[in-house]
């Protein structure tokens, strides 16, 4: 045989087993959460709060972590809509195409994108404490929307960039002004922005490096924005931390819940983008 | 909606000032080039030496990449090249759905499976005696996490190869893998190197899976069965206690800003090569 075949071969089987190779972790990580995870979670965990003596492994739940997570996600989710969305319509309705501002903007978020977590934490800390602030709630939501902004405008750039011109223009030529074209492309972008908020409660959700400076952590549910507020993802860390077995294995529980969360909102997405495509031009 | 637009891209420098202006206590009296060269962490005594974290982030960060890879090229070569439908269908839900696992649960899974898999089965074939919690455990755990941004970057990239170019190369009598290796890969090369970049920074800034896994020693690794201390990890294990030293502050915004400052270069770079890209394959 040819040595061609033969290379051709070695390798055929090299991508195959590569692609097992990351079904494999797959599996492993889903199964390893779900066989640690599933044991320990009971209905107590995740509709209580801490008890006196939780972390040395006494009765409670960790309901304090999952309101936590939701306000400063909600929050977030919020006000990354309302500072995101005038931003892409700026950039595809108000600029030109070849704009130097545009491509300006859009590298800045592509980079912005790439900045880890952390590095937001530390930035939000130093801007928190330069404002007197402490760890709070606020602080949590301002980091997570500083850290979900280029996720909302990244994703629904891609969907309104490619939005065909002749739509502008048929707006344009029926006498519209631009505000009233930018409500046009908002129907258009329904599918990018149910997509991206979906993509940005995912990464939220799941952040503990940024909100781990800015949230700090309670066994309380926040009733102010000036409160400290807990999150998921910090409560499986703290956890993981101790000594003791019963807290361990909360935690593996409370990554199992994390993990569902963002397993069912990947899952959910895309069967609600496809329904949010039905005002689409093609 | 103008102002949003230039308030947001305002952001990008106020934190790099931000970071400087916090981090400047440290650099009026340490030179930049000692802080980063010096390896005596003792913030007690007001000493701040770098190298042993930069040197353990890059460690872990060329494990990672060494691993994901060729995992990655191969897995996405496949996607694109050879597989069948029904096999994309299986697979890119598994992809999201990896890309999208918190980085907490990444530790946990570390933690469960790769620290005792090195400890008991990999470490004693090589060294007396290791932990788990390993530079080599960090590696695998990131390398894990950033193999799904470098498959997605890469089928972007090798979709946009033309047909037209793999056609002419099978009609010579190529075989499908010398298309892939000679054609695809040679046209996306500036591509694929543009994608490694993204996934190096992004793995340089993953704090949380890493410092679980990786030990947290402050000491220069001797080998892959040491532990290691990488700056996401110290930014993050300290800043509890960081307003109780003088310096130890604007040490940890140091830290920071390093990564910042690295981060956006490699971001920078890589976003306008992968521009270039995308524009030299459209013409």
């Amino acid at each position: 045989m040819k040595l061609k075949f033969i290379e051709e071969r070695i390798f055929n089987y090299l991508m195959v087993l590569a692609t097992l190779i990351v079904f494999g972790f797959f599996f492993s990580i889903i199964g390893t959460i779900v066989h640690k995870g599933f044991p320990p979670l009971t209905w107590e965990m995740v509709t209580s709060l801490p008890g006196g003596g939780f972390y040395l492994g006494k009765d409670g739940g960790i309901l304090n972590a999952i309101a936590g997570s939701l306000l400063i996600v909600s929050g977030s989710t919020m006000l990354g809509l309302l500072i995101s969305i005038p931003v892409v319509f700026y950039i595809n309705v108000y600029l030109k195409k070849e704009s130097k501002l545009a491509y300006l903007t859009r590298l800045t978020f592509d980079v912005l994108f790439g900045i880890p977590s952390i590095v937001y934490g530390a930035f939000a800390f130093t801007i928190m404490i330069f404002f007197g602030l402490k760890t709070s709630l606020l602080g949590g939501i301002i980091v997570i929307t500083l850290l979900i902004i280029p996720i909302f405008i990244r994703s629904m750039d891609e969907v309104a960039k490619s939005l065909s011109k002749d739509l502008l223009h048929a707006t344009y030529s029926l006498g519209a002004t631009k505000l009233e074209t930018a409500k046009v492309i908002l129907l258009q972008i329904a599918p990018g922005i149910v997509t991206a908020t979906l993509l940005s409660i995912g990464r939220a959700i799941g952040d503990a490096a940024g909100v781990m400076f800015t949230a700090g952590f309670t066994d309380n549910i926040p009733t102010s924005l000036g409160q400290p507020a807990a999150t998921l993802p910090l409560s499986v860390f703290f956890q993981l931390g101790s000594p003791i077995p019963e807290v361990r294995e909360r935690a593996y529980a409370a990554a199992l819940l994390l993990t569902l969360i963002v397993l069912t909102l990947s899952i959910g997405g895309r069967l609600i983008t496809s329904r949010f495509t039905k005002n689409r031009i093609k | 909606m103008q102002a949003l637009t230039f308030f947001s891209l305002l952001i990008l420098l106020l934190m790099g000032l931000g970071l400087y202006l916090k981090s400047s206590p440290v650099i009026a009296v340490n030179s930049v080039w000692r802080l980063l060269t010096d390896s005596e962490w003792s913030p007690m005594a007001g000493k701040f030496g770098f190298s042993s974290f930069i040197v353990g982030s890059v460690y872990v960060t060329l494990i990672a990449v060494a691993f994901a890879l060729p995992t990655a090229l191969l897995t996405s070569l496949y996607l694109t090249q050879n597989a069948k439908a029904w096999v994309k269908k299986l697979v890119f839900p598994v992809l999201d759905i990896l890309a999208g696992i918190p980085s907490v649960v990444y530790g946990v899974w570390g933690i469960l499976i790769i620290v005792p898999f090195i400890a008991d089965t990999l470490g004693p074939l090589f060294v007396d005696y290791t932990s788990g919690y390993t530079v080599l455990a960090g590696g695998i755990v990131l390398s894990v996490m950033i193999i799904p941004l470098l498959v997605s970057l890469f089928i972007e990239i090798f979709t946009t190869v033309p047909k037209d170019f793999k056609d002419a190369s099978a009609s010579l009598g190529a075989t499908r893998w010398q298309t892939s290796r000679l054609v695809v890969l040679r046209k996306a090369m500036p591509g694929v190197i543009a994608a490694v970049v993204l996934a190096v920074s992004k793995a340089f800034g993953e704090t949380l899976a890493v410092l679980m896994v990786c030990g947290n020693m402050v000491k220069i690794p001797d080998n892959l069965f040491d532990s290691c201390y990488p700056l996401p990890a110290l930014i993050a294990n300290n800043y509890g206690e960081m307003l109780s030293l003088p310096m130890y502050e604007s040490a940890l915004m140091f830290a920071a800003l390093i990564m910042f400052v690295i981060i956006f270069i490699f971001n920078a770079v890589s976003r306008v090569i992968l521009q270039h890209v995308e524009k030299s394959f459209k013409l």
